[in-house]
């Protein structure tokens, strides 16, 4: 069964195309690395999948409650303690438990350490913690390795590969080899839309100005 | 055949020039009658003196003030629903003749008022309302120019104009309970025509079309320059692009 | 929800003051009134209520421009824009948050900033009802102008010019609330027209707010 399915999605910034004609789908148990220069759409694609911006056109079908977000900033508030902002994200998504996501991330012995003391690092693992706590089965994750050494990586992978084994489902958009081997790999360069000359997508508005 | 195909930017365009002249032309032959025949053919009021004249500025003025808020609603409401771009840049072409619009007949109204009331300005419901609608044209126009993404800003713009419109109706009452003003009731309403003598009434008729008119030809002129506007916007990105 | 709204409670009271902040300022606004006007007793009190909701407005203005703009920048309003609670909901408790670090400080103060104006002694009670019923409204709509200027840099000024003339029914009313009631007047148009637009505001304006938001992260 797919947990997440993109079927002939076309996603825009700023009013202009980036990428069209893009099907893949997800299964539960399985790791999906989205590559890609810089610019080509990435961050577009994961904020349209998250619901923050509608497609141009395609589908995206998902179970409902499905998805956990993550974006470049991890939305710490640097006043809180470790704790007490994982414990807001927990609240949020009705889990309550917040320690096997502490132990997991290795962040036990700062757990009431306040982020704004965190190291980059530190905050990068409390942001992926987050998704731990959310409980749910598809992760949406961009660039989730920025500022982490090595060992954090290492300890990343293992968190999604925990993840994937119990069912749930992950989309990563990444420069960096994870070390997810059994991931597959998706290329997002040949999705790159056209410029319109070229037939590029026409619905588009500004077009319409042309 | 529908409306709607007027939404697209390069059918209006080709209608809005033609049709543009013909706005141009009859303004400026409803205004030049309107105002000459007002000003110069029309006796003086026995208790008002020459300052009636002002009328002929002031009573279409503050109608277009309030009407071009209005249509800015309805362009909004179009926008937001239908999603045609020409009816967002229409409303943000609106704006500015609306907002100056509304300090005519502040300015003309403070004229009158003088030599009425003996003062330049009174707190008195009307005037405090045009003053408080100044304020929600300046804001909106405010928005506009500070937003970079035109679908953004229009988005903004919308439901900026739709919650103002409520507190803008919501605060002309609250200003009517607040102060018992000396501002006169409407001169105008169809069926009271015994407020004003003909002689003064038709030549007014002509300056409310002229205003009308002038609206008109302004927005379509302002319209077409935004539309021009975001051509260019397009071009260059199409540029960028390739 | 509720765990938003302690969330931000906690927030401001850890960056220092929360609560104090708008109220250091709504004294200092109590302060400066006589140095404009003069000391006379009387002027003073003729303003006072007056001077007060001006006091309440511009406290609570100058607080809200930050309400969505830290999220904004952190990175955590997306976040909540993807959670499982509605948007609508976010922004309500914000607004709520906000009330209860400056508007409730407000109302609990001013009696004793009345005694600096010189409020009438009638004027009391109607203040403290008049500002509970009104200052809601006030973080309700401040929200919905810094929704609208979240993606800003320097969407403070705007905001204001944005927000302020919202107010002017609440003020109106609220004002006018207070007067009626010291002279012994009916209060009863003031008092419903108040609670309404304030009931209003509450019910509608986070759907507007909301869909602000949604446009700024799009």
């Amino acid at each position: 069964m797919s947990l997440l399915a993109v079927e002939d999605l076309c996603v825009s910034r700023g009013g202009l195309p980036v990428l069209e004609g893009l099907s893949f789908a997800v299964r539960a148990g399985e790791a999906l690395v989205l590559r890609g220069p810089n610019g080509i759409g990435k961050t577009t694609l994961l904020r349209t999948l998250a619901g923050l911006q509608p497609p141009l056109a395609g589908r995206i079908s998902m179970p409902p409650e499905a998805m956990a977000y993550a974006a470049h900033a991890d939305g710490l508030k640097s006043t809180l303690t470790v704790a007490e902002n994982l414990a807001f994200w927990a609240a949020v998504y009705a889990t309550e438990d917040i320690e096997p996501a502490l132990e997991r991330m290795n962040l036990r012995g700062l757990r009431d350490r306040a982020a704004m003391s965190l190291s980059a690092g530190q905050k990068r693992r409390l942001g992926l913690a987050r998704l731990l706590v959310t409980g749910r089965p598809v992760w949406v994750l961009d660039e989730p390795t920025v500022s982490l050494d090595a060992a954090s990586v290492a300890l990343f992978a293992e968190a999604v590969r925990g993840h994937l084994a119990t069912g749930g489902a992950a989309l990563i958009a990444t420069h960096i080899d994870l070390g997810l081997t059994e991931a597959r790999l998706l290329d997002l360069g040949p999705f790159k839309a056209p410029p319109p000359e070229a037939g590029g997508f026409k619905g588009q508005f500004d077009e319409a100005f042309l | 055949m529908s409306i709607w195909e007027y939404a697209n930017p390069v059918k209006f365009m080709k209608t809005s020039s033609l049709v543009l002249p013909w706005a141009a032309g009859l303004t400026a032959i409803s205004l030049i009658v309107g105002l000459v025949w007002g000003f110069f053919l029309t006796p003086e009021a026995t208790n008002f003196g020459s300052t009636v004249k002002v009328i002929y500025v002031h009573v279409p003025s503050a109608m277009m003030a309030i009407n071009i808020w209005a249509m800015m609603l309805v362009t909004s409401l179009i926008w937001l629903i239908r999603r045609h771009h020409v009816s967002a840049l229409a409303a943000k072409a609106a704006a500015p003749i609306g907002a100056v619009m509304t300090l005519i007949a502040l300015i003309t109204g403070a004229i009158w008022g003088q030599p009425m009331w003996g003062t330049w300005w009174e707190w008195d419901p009307r005037l405090t309302s045009f003053l408080i609608l100044f304020l929600f044209y300046l804001g909106y126009m405010a928005l506009w120019g500070a937003i970079d993404n035109p679908d953004t800003a229009a988005d903004l713009t919308g439901v900026l104009c739709l919650v103002g419109s409520v507190f803008a109706i919501l605060s002309r009452y609250a200003v009517n309970f607040w102060n018992q003003g000396l501002h006169q009731g409407a001169t105008l309403s169809l069926d009271k025509q015994e407020n004003i003598a003909d002689v003064y009434w038709v030549p007014l008729l002509f300056c409310i079309a002229g205003f009308v008119l002038l609206f008109v030809t302004l927005v379509l002129m302002r319209t077409r320059t935004e539309i021009r506007a975001r051509r260019l916007k397009a071009l260059e990105q199409r540029e960028r692009m390739a | 929800m509720i765990a938003l709204l302690i969330r931000d409670l906690r927030l401001a009271v850890r960056a220092g003051g929360g609560f104090g902040l708008g109220l250091a300022f709504f004294l200092i606004v109590v302060t400066l009134v006589p140095f404009g006007v003069g000391p006379e007793g009387g002027v003073l009190a003729r303003i006072a209520s007056g001077i007060l909701w001006l006091g309440a407005l511009l406290a609570c203005l100058l607080s809200l421009d930050r309400i969505f703009a830290l999220d904004f920048e952190d990175g955590s309003l997306d976040l909540l824009a993807t959670a499982p609670i509605p948007l609508e909901g976010v922004v309500t408790m914000k607004a709520l948050a906000h009330w209860i670090t400056t508007g409730l400080p407000l109302v609990v103060a001013a009696p004793v900033f009345g005694v600096l104006l010189h409020l009438p002694q009638g004027a009391y009670l109607w203040l403290i009802v008049a500002l509970i019923l009104g200052t809601p409204a006030l973080s309700v709509l401040g929200t919905f102008g810094a929704a609208l200027t979240v993606g800003l840099k320097r969407g403070g000024l705007l905001m204001s010019l944005l927000v302020l003339p919202l107010y002017v029914p609440t003020l109106i009313f609220g004002a006018e609330l207070v007067r009626r009631g010291a002279a012994g007047m009916a209060t009863q148009v003031p008092l419903m027209m108040l609670a309404g637009i304030t009931a209003a505001t509450i019910a509608i304006v986070p759907f507007a707010s909301a869909a602000a938001i949604r446009v700024n992260l799009r």
